[in-house]
């Protein structure tokens, strides 16, 4: 453990703070492809951005290991996780609840856990960092929680992580799902979500 | 009505600890991934019996907060002793304000109707669930109904409602109409009446269904297609009465039977109290 007095703050008021971060989680999960702000997300540690550590602070604890892509993989981000959350860091990808990447992480949704067609909630998600919500290659979703479709442009992500995405999609009930944050604000593109440009 | 509204300061807010408020996030977040699959969680021990909501009570209590506005049905009705327990319930550990006006709610917490006000975008709607399996009944072990589930495999229940058909000449099921979602999974919609399915179908809010003592949470997201199941040639549905409601006069709500005297006199009359009153506020506001 580092000096204590580096680590970056958690949620200021526990309770009341995961409570309006989790409804927005929700808000964001329950209508994929809505851009959502998160309340009271503090200042996230190394390279994390506030949207990334509030959805941690709020969701993770003991009972669920974090991975961290190399980006992300640092003492700070570390001490931040094991400080507030008591979340296990893992390197196997396939022991993780929760995944930390890049927009850039090369073979970002491979190794991680799918879930059974038994047990499909038992499958990781994956936080996946990008530059802008807005702005990128304009795609169409559709699928449960979108009325019709919705529009949507995420910025910075390969086309290999689309073509991974499709393949993810077709495993429906298994499979990922994925959160992309940016700075305060996230997007969520659950498994059920079928994406098209 | 007299309502509690003091905070109590001695139990965390809303009830549950928070380790266990991110465990039932969790798994309230993977259920919105996977609509109509049912997700283990590690039910809590709640101050009522199972069968009294305690599902419910836990799925609300992981997503409430202060800002919340908190309506609470026991088939249809806000003043019966199920709903005032559980409004008073939240009023007093969470610190939230409750209403019986559908309209005004963020978070309804059901057991058994669909209220007849259409809901809106951004409200949840929460249902207390006895038994979630819609299989259950059919299929007694929960490993067989894991399988069906898994492989998508649901002749047993197109079965069971053809037999129907050959013994009662229709499908006499009347509540907990098994329905399918999303073309993939099906589901118990709780023992609401099939005139609630249709309301489930493609609606704007967001549904929620906990079971305490089975420890299941399933979800149906937003403007997800739920299908009541039928055949072609027995196609489904609703009740329909020949009276209207004695109080109000609509034609569209569902009716409870109300014995009023020992010489068996009848009268039907809307099962949601709120839907009702507003209808009779409106209509002596016109005369």
């Amino acid at each position: 453990m580092s000096d204590l007095s580096q680590l970056a703050p958690g949620l200021a008021d526990p309770p009341h703070d995961a409570q309006r971060i989790f409804r927005a989680i929700l808000d964001a999960v329950s209508h994929p492809g809505r851009i959502v702000s998160l309340p009271a997300a503090p200042a996230g540690p190394g390279r994390l951005s506030p949207a990334a550590a509030a959805y941690l602070l709020t969701l993770a604890d003991r009972d669920t290991p974090v991975c961290l892509a190399e980006e992300f993989d640092h003492p700070a981000v570390r001490d931040f996780l094991r400080f507030h959350a008591g979340s296990p860091i893992v390197e196997d990808r396939g022991e993780a609840a929760f995944g930390v990447l890049a927009a850039n992480t090369p073979q970002p949704l491979e190794g991680f856990n799918l879930g059974t067609d038994a047990y499909p909630d038992r499958s990781a998600t994956l936080l996946v960092e990008v530059p802008a919500l807005s702005d990128g290659l304009v795609q169409q979703w559709r699928g449960p929680g979108i009325d019709v479709r919705a529009t949507v442009a995420i910025a910075g992500l390969p086309e290999d992580f689309w073509t991974e995405w499709a393949a993810n999609h077709g495993l429906f009930p298994c499979g990922v799902d994925v959160v992309f944050t940016a700075g305060t604000e996230l997007c969520a593109l659950p498994r059920s979500i079928a994406v098209e440009v | 009505m007299t309502e509690i509204n003091a905070k109590d300061g001695a139990y965390n807010y809303a009830y549950l600890d928070e380790q266990t408020k991110r465990m039932i996030r969790r798994a309230i977040l993977k259920a919105v991934a996977v609509p109509g699959y049912q997700v283990p969680f590690g039910g809590r021990e709640m101050p009522l019996p199972y069968g009294w909501g305690t599902g419910g009570i836990q799925v609300t209590a992981a997503i409430i907060g202060q800002d919340d506005t908190l309506k609470v049905i026991d088939q249809g009705a806000d003043d019966t002793t199920n709903a005032v327990s559980i409004r008073r319930f939240f009023a007093r550990v969470a610190d939230v304000a409750t209403t019986t006006r559908t309209k005004e709610a963020t978070i309804i917490q059901t057991r058994h109707r669909v209220p007849e006000t259409p809901l809106g975008e951004g409200q949840i709607l929460v249902f207390q669930v006895p038994i979630p399996e819609p299989l259950r009944m059919l299929e007694p072990r929960e490993t067989e109904t894991r399988t069906l589930h898994a492989l998508s495999e649901y002749g047993v229940m197109q079965v069971s409602l053809y037999e129907s058909i050959a013994r009662h000449g229709r499908i006499a099921k009347t509540y907990n109409y098994p329905v399918m979602v999303n073309g993939r999974y099906i589901m118990s919609p709780s023992p609401i009446p099939k005139f609630d399915n249709p309301k489930l179908d493609r609606s704007p809010a967001l549904q929620l269904y906990g079971a305490g003592r089975e420890k299941r949470i399933y979800a149906v997201p937003p403007h997800t297609p739920v299908k009541s199941l039928d055949f072609d040639d027995h196609p489904f549905e609703i009740e329909t009465w020949e009276q209207c409601c004695a109080l109000c006069g609509s034609r569209e709500s569902f009716l409870d039977e109300m014995i009023v005297d020992d010489d068996g006199q009848r009268l039907f009359v809307c099962s949601d109290t709120d839907y009702c009153e507003r209808r009779r506020d409106t209509a002596e506001a016109a005369e």
